[in-house]
């Protein structure tokens, strides 16, 4: 089990966020605990991606709090984030489409020879190291990732993640474009991670994505928290019930439960 | 596709184990996959073959493959391809600069100034550091305009084409204001080498030195380039590859000295220069070609083997992506431009050298001369593609076209007509190609 009698890895306090009068993310806290798998579900539109953005830095909260490790810190930039060890792994799959996977994993954190050269053979080293760790079938180091399949393209997206010792890891719909087979092993390496413990937060539209992986489980509805649930303590139905009706499962009747199907 | 391209840790790769698929005969782009020789550069060589051949065989006595057509032609392409290799830089990271003719010409009034106005009153005539100080102002001023420009861009947000569209017309009109419209001649002795010329020429013997010395770097680069892959245990280039490169980029330069050097200095001016009468004396390789390669391999490092290059492509292949990664693309942006235009400060200083003047209208249409030579040489105007040695190759085949069909007595509209022809249909052959190696 999950000690969560210790500092929380991280914590969100009252997050705000409003787009024009729009309250995208309106007094949301959250926390996470190393070694720890968080849920984030929510239908479209219910803010999850914009709250995870103001840890990840590519958009700043208008107000509250995030504190890692216990202390209060400013994130105002991607760079901030990262500096932190809060990594990303954006629904996008934010990577530079005409550049090799060891460059993308690389990208902006490029290892240079002591004259201030990319060394391009450190960083496929490093990659080919990584990959093995990883997917060992990956094999296309070389080639613009472009040229590579959603899976592959996954992988490179996780190692770059991975790579630079992440405490706090940002998973933004990892399997939305992958495969089963693909996803199985998106599935494992998150396993993996989690029990070098990282703290992961998996943010989905759809409660089936991450359910099996998670350890708990944060609803969010129009932009509040519904609640948050050990996975134990609920069934896919009663977390569905939080996503579609914003009631906790102590509020749910069975004419709502039978109203989802 | 991709499959051939498997790399293995271990030194050597079973071919036949990995590609049981293929089979035994091999096409060329087998070849020049195995030897890793970018299939486009090739093909770019190839266009160029073409376009030589068939203007030595199609202008009056064979004059276009003479060594000095091709002397005059080295010359010509220089300036553009100077700018040409900036502007890769400016198109991959989606941004475009319609402003690089007007800014020559203000940049190269401002030297025309210093030189001719200026610095004769504090330190005379022809002094010898006269060209070093008109030299700098041009590249700080270049520079500046550049900084100045990319900052309005990724800063302030307004479109590159807009700005540099305003650009095109304020420098324009900065350097007819600041002589008023007179031309300004002639430059300082020393300057006018830079332009090349009978004098603005490194003589045969530098000119075999500096070949062989790129040959010894060229194969140099490919021995360190080995260790360092053969150090992690990479699959290595195939020997039979490296030796082919070398031989043939080797001799390619050194045919080229050769046949340069073949191009001498008129009797009359031998004569003055001391030789004997009947003596033939080399001109040798002109300052500015000296320059623009120079150029070429700065700028090749840059983009290359430097981070800022790495972002400059990571920018153009996802901006957000690069955003996201932590990288100062706003930054970037600026000294891209900050680049181009101190470029466009060295390009000027050759052309008023070439000219021996300065005018108003120097460099007028010159950005869609180095747009297109760029986009011939691959540059994708959507982004992230495109390569230095590309837009250098670009800018002969533009002189090349230019060259031979003046050779050929072509009137000038139907030089431009076949110029255009040319430019769409050497994009429309690279929109064609890569769409079917994505397949």
């Amino acid at each position: 089990m999950i000690d969560r009698s210790g500092t929380p890895l991280v914590e969100l306090r009252d997050i705000r966020v409003a787009f024009g009068g729009v309250h995208a993310v309106d007094g949301v806290s959250l926390d996470l605990y190393p070694g720890e798998v968080v849920g984030l579900v929510g239908g479209n539109g219910a803010g999850k991606t914009t709250l995870i953005r103001t840890l990840s830095g590519a958009h700043p909260a208008d107000s509250g709090q995030i504190l890692i490790e216990g202390e209060p810190v400013t994130i105002s930039h991607p760079r901030d984030a990262k500096a932190l060890g809060v990594e990303t792994i954006y629904q996008t799959l934010a990577l530079a489409d005409n550049i090799d996977a060891p460059g993308n994993v690389f990208l902006g954190r490029e290892l240079t020879t002591r004259f201030g050269n990319l060394d391009d053979s450190a960083m496929e080293d490093a990659t080919r190291k990584l990959m093995g760790r990883l997917n060992p079938k990956f094999q296309n180091f070389v080639v613009p990732v472009a040229s590579l399949s959603g899976g592959q393209r996954q992988s490179v997206a996780i190692a770059r993640a991975v790579h630079f010792n992440a405490r706090i890891l940002i998973m933004d719909e990892p399997t939305a474009a992958l495969g089963p087979a693909e996803t199985r092993q998106v599935g494992d390496l998150i396993k993996r991670l989690r029990e070098e413990g990282l703290g992961i937060f998996l943010i989905s539209h759809d409660i089936h994505d991450v359910y099996d992986l998670s350890d708990r489980i944060s609803v969010m509805l129009q932009g509040k928290l519904v609640g948050t649930v050990n996975k134990t303590d609920v069934t896919t139905d009663e977390v569905l019930a939080m996503i579609i009706l914003g009631k906790l499962p102590g509020e749910v009747t069975e004419t709502d439960l039978a109203e989802l199907h | 596709m991709a499959e051939t391209k498997v790399s293995t840790a271990e030194p050597e790769p079973k071919a036949p184990a990995q590609e049981p698929e293929e089979p035994r005969s091999r096409s060329w782009r087998e070849v020049l996959r195995s030897a890793e020789i970018d299939a486009r550069l090739v093909g770019l060589l190839g266009g160029l073959a073409i376009i030589w051949i068939v203007f030595a065989i199609s202008t009056p006595n064979h004059t276009f493959l003479t060594p000095r057509n091709l002397w005059n032609l080295s010359v010509q392409t220089a300036v553009v391809a100077i700018m040409a290799t900036g502007m890769v830089l400016i198109i991959v990271t989606r941004n475009i600069d319609l402003s690089v003719g007007a800014v020559m010409a203000a940049v190269g009034m401002a030297m025309a100034v210093v030189q001719h106005d200026w610095l004769p009153q504090w330190i005379g005539f022809d002094h010898p550091l006269t060209w070093v100080i008109a030299v700098a102002v041009g590249l700080a001023l270049g520079a500046a305009i550049g900084a100045f420009q990319g900052s309005i861009i990724a800063y302030v947000g307004v479109p590159s084409f807009i700005v540099t569209l305003g650009g095109f017309l304020v420098w324009r009109g900065v350097a007819w204001w600041m002589a008023s419209g007179q031309t300004i001649a002639p430059m300082d002795t020393l300057f006018r080498k830079l332009g090349g010329g009978s004098t603005g020429t490194v003589g045969g013997t530098w000119s075999w030195i500096l070949g062989i010395a790129a040959c010894a770097g060229i194969v140099l680069l490919q021995f360190a380039k080995r260790r360092q892959r053969g150090r992690y245990g990479f699959r290595l280039r195939p020997m039979w590859a490296e030796v082919a490169i070398a031989v043939i980029v080797c001799g390619a330069v050194l045919f080229g000295v050769w046949f340069l050097n073949r191009y001498y200095l008129p009797p009359a001016l031998a004569e003055q220069a001391g030789a004997a009468p009947g003596e033939n004396i080399s001109l040798g390789l002109a300052y500015p070609v000296l320059i623009a390669i120079g150029v070429g391999i700065v700028m090749t490092f840059i983009a290359t083997r430097r981070r800022f290059g790495r972002y400059v492509y990571g920018i153009g292949g996802n901006p957000e992506a690069a955003e996201l990664a932590g990288i100062k693309t706003k930054r970037t942006i600026v000294k891209t431009f900050t680049l181009m235009g101190l470029l466009v400060g060295l390009a000027a200083a050759v052309q008023i050298a070439r000219l021996n003047a300065a005018v108003s209208s120097l460099g007028t249409g010159m950005e869609l001369n180095v747009i297109a030579a760029a986009v011939i040489g691959g540059t994708s105007l959507s982004g992230g593609i495109g390569t230095i040695i590309g837009a250098l190759l670009g800018a002969l085949v533009m002189q090349s076209l230019v060259s031979g069909m003046v050779l050929m007595g072509v009137e000038a509209p139907l030089q431009d007509i076949v110029v255009g022809i040319v430019l769409v249909l050497a994009v429309t052959l690279d929109t064609i190609v890569r769409r079917r190696s994505a397949k």
